[in-house]
C-alpha cells in the first residue's frame, strides 16, 4: 500500500470527519429538556359558553400589571413608512385581541337542525406544541415553557412582529413605544413589544388556575395534562357526535375546542381579520423545517462519502500509473 | 510519485474553483437568509425590490437557510476529510485558516443548537436560547469581516509545505 494514503490514515481522518459530523448528537446541556409529557392543555367546551365575558374581565384584571405603558412621543421611525401600533388610547377594546386584551369572545351564528343558534367562545393564543413564534423568534424573546405554555418576554422582545407573521392564527399584538428597542436603536430597529396570552403562567407555576378558567361561571374551560384533556375531548365528541379543534392543528396545540357543529361552519360564521383569529384547518407550519433539520444529519456523511470517492478514485489512478 | 503529491496534482483548478464558488455562494446565501430571520427586509424595502418579495417570507428564508446549512455541512466534511487524508501532506494551514476554522466551528455549533431548539419537544432555557441566537449572529458578522480582511490582504487558507 502506498505510503501517502494508508487504510489507517483514511480511517483515522474519516473518523475525525464523522466525529465532526456527529456534533449534532452531543449531549445536551442541562438547560435543554424534552417537554412533551409535561404539557398542560385547556379544554374549551363551546356548548357551555354564554358569552358573559367574565373571562375577558378576569384576564384584564389579572394581567393589567403586565400591560404596556408606552413612552410618548414615540421615536421617529426610519424609514418613515414603518407603521407604529398604538393601542394605549384604546385600552377598552374587548372585541378583538390587542396588547391590552389578550382574550376575547368570538360569536358564530349557525344553523343547527334547521334552527339558528349562536355560539360564543373565548379566543386567545392556542399555545402550539411546536410554536412557530418561539421557534422563529430571532432573539429568543418568544419561548415555550416546559409545561407547554408559550410566552413572550417583554424585557427582550423588540416588537418586530415576526411572531405574528409566522403564527398560524396571527395572535400576538404589538404596542409601540415600550421595551428594549427604546434603549438600542429606536429609530432603526424594533418597534415595541408583542403581547399575547401567557396562560397566567405565574399563577400556574404557583398551582393556581389561569384567571379565565377560575372565574368562568359556566365552567367552559378546564386545564390538565394534555393526554387527559385530549381523552376527555374525544369522549365528549363521541357522546355528542361533536367536533374537535386544536388537537391536530399545526400538529397539535395545547388548546382544545369541542363543538357540536363542524368548525368549518363556525369559521364561516365568525368575524375574522386583524386580532380576530380564524378557525380553519391548520397544517404543520414547521414540517418542512423539521424535515430539513433531519437532512442536516445526513449532509456530513454525504460530504464524507464524496471525499472518500474522490480519494479512492485518485488512489486507483495512482496504482494504475505505477503498473 | 507518492499518492499525496498525486492527490494534490489531481485537484484540478476547475474543481477547486467550483468548490470555492460553491462555498462562497453558500455563505452568501446563509448570511442573507440568516439576516432575513430578523424582520428587516420588509422594513428596509429589500422585499419591495422586484423579484425579492420572497425575502420577507420568514418561512421561505428559513427553508433556504436550512438548505444552505446542509450544503455547508457537506462541504466542510468534504474539505476536512480531503485535507486530513491528502492535503496536509503537501500543504499546511495558515493562521488565517485557523482563525476562519475557529469562527466557522462556532457558527456551525451554535447553528446546530438553533436547529435543535426549533425541533418539537426541545426546550432551551431563555438565557441559553438568547446566547446561541446572539452568538450565531455575532460570529457570522465577525466571520464576514474577517474573511473580507483576509481576502483584501491576500491571505490564503493553505501554504505549500516545504520539504
Amino acid at each position: 500500500m502506498e505510503k501517502g494514503l494508508t487504510r489507517r490514515s483514511f480511517l483515522k481522518s474519516g473518523l475525525a470527519a464523522a466525529g465532526a459530523a456527529a456534533a449534532a448528537s452531543v449531549a445536551l446541556p442541562a438547560t435543554v429538556r424534552g417537554a412533551g409529557k409535561n404539557e398542560l392543555a385547556t379544554l374549551i367546551d363551546i356548548r357551555k359558553c354564554i358569552g358573559c365575558e367574565a373571562c375577558v374581565e378576569a384576564c384584564r384584571e389579572v394581567n393589567k400589571k403586565k400591560y404596556p405603558e408606552p413612552v410618548k412621543p414615540f421615536p421617529r421611525m426610519y424609514p418613515s413608512s414603518v407603521k407604529i401600533s398604538d393601542w394605549s388610547g384604546k385600552r377598552d377594546v374587548t372585541d378583538r385581541l390587542t396588547p391590552y386584551n389578550w382574550l376575547f369572545i368570538q360569536h358564530a351564528t349557525v344553523t343547527v337542525d334547521g334552527n339558528k343558534k349562536t355560539f360564543s367562545f373565548p379566543r386567545r393564543c392556542m399555545h402550539c406544541q411546536n410554536p412557530p413564534c418561539a421557534d422563529l423568534c430571532p432573539w429568543g424573546a418568544a419561548r415555550k415553557l416546559e409545561n407547554g405554555i408559550s410566552v413572550i418576554d417583554p424585557d427582550i422582545c423588540l416588537g418586530g412582529s415576526k411572531c405574528r407573521n409566522v403564527c398560524p392564527w396571527k395572535i400576538p399584538q404589538r404596542q409601540t413605544g415600550v421595551g428594549l428597542y427604546l434603549k438600542l436603536l429606536p429609530s432603526l430597529a424594533g418597534n415595541g413589544v408583542m403581547y399575547k396570552c401567557d396562560r397566567c403562567h405565574e399563577r400556574v407555576a404557583r398551582g393556581e388556575l389561569p384567571a379565565c378558567i377560575e372565574i368562568c361561571p359556566e365552567k367552559v374551560q378546564k386545564i390538565g395534562p394534555r393526554e387527559d384533556i385530549l381523552k376527555e375531548a374525544m369522549d365528549i365528541s363521541r357522546k355528542i357526535g361533536g367536533y374537535i379543534y386544536g388537537a391536530d392543528e399545526n400538529v397539535g396545540t395545547n388548546t382544545i375546542y369541542i363543538s357540536p357543529v363542524p368548525f368549518q361552519e363556525l369559521n364561516r360564521a365568525i368575524e375574522k381579520g386583524d386580532g380576530k383569529p380564524h378557525l380553519k384547518k391548520v397544517e404543520d407550519y414547521m414540517a418542512h423545517a423539521d424535515t430539513l433539520a433531519k437532512a442536516m444529519l445526513i449532509a456530513p456523511f454525504a460530504g464524507l462519502a464524496a471525499a472518500a470517492l474522490r480519494l479512492a478514485n485518485v488512489s486507483r489512478r495512482t496504482k494504475e500509473d505505477m503498473k | 510519485m507518492n499518492t499525496a503529491k498525486k492527490l494534490s496534482q489531481t485537484k484540478l483548478p476547475e474543481q477547486k474553483r467550483f468548490l470555492r464558488r460553491l462555498y462562497v455562494s453558500t455563505l452568501i446565501v446563509l448570511a442573507f437568509t440568516g439576516f432575513g430571520q430578523m424582520p428587516i427586509f420588509k422594513r428596509y424595502g429589500i422585499s419591495s425590490i422586484p423579484g425579492m418579495g420572497w425575502s420577507a417570507d420568514f418561512y421561505t428564508t428559513h427553508y433556504i437557510h436550512y438548505i444552505g446549512a446542509i450544503v455547508l455541512l457537506a462541504l466542510i466534511t468534504y474539505a476536512l476529510t480531503d485535507f486530513l487524508v491528502s492535503g496536509r501532506k503537501t500543504s499546511r494551514l495558515t493562521i488565517a485558516a485557523y482563525v476562519q476554522i475557529i469562527l466557522l466551528s462556532g457558527i456551525v455549533i451554535t447553528g446546530i443548537f438553533r436547529v435543535l431548539k426549533n425541533l418539537p419537544d426541545v426546550v432551551f432555557s431563555p438565557a441559553f436560547t438568547m446566547f446561541i441566537d446572539l452568538a450565531h449572529l455575532g460570529l457570522m458578522i465577525f466571520y464576514m469581516v474577517t474573511a473580507l480582511i483576509f481576502l483584501l490582504t491576500g491571505r490564503k487558507w493553505l501554504n505549500p509545505r516545504l520539504h
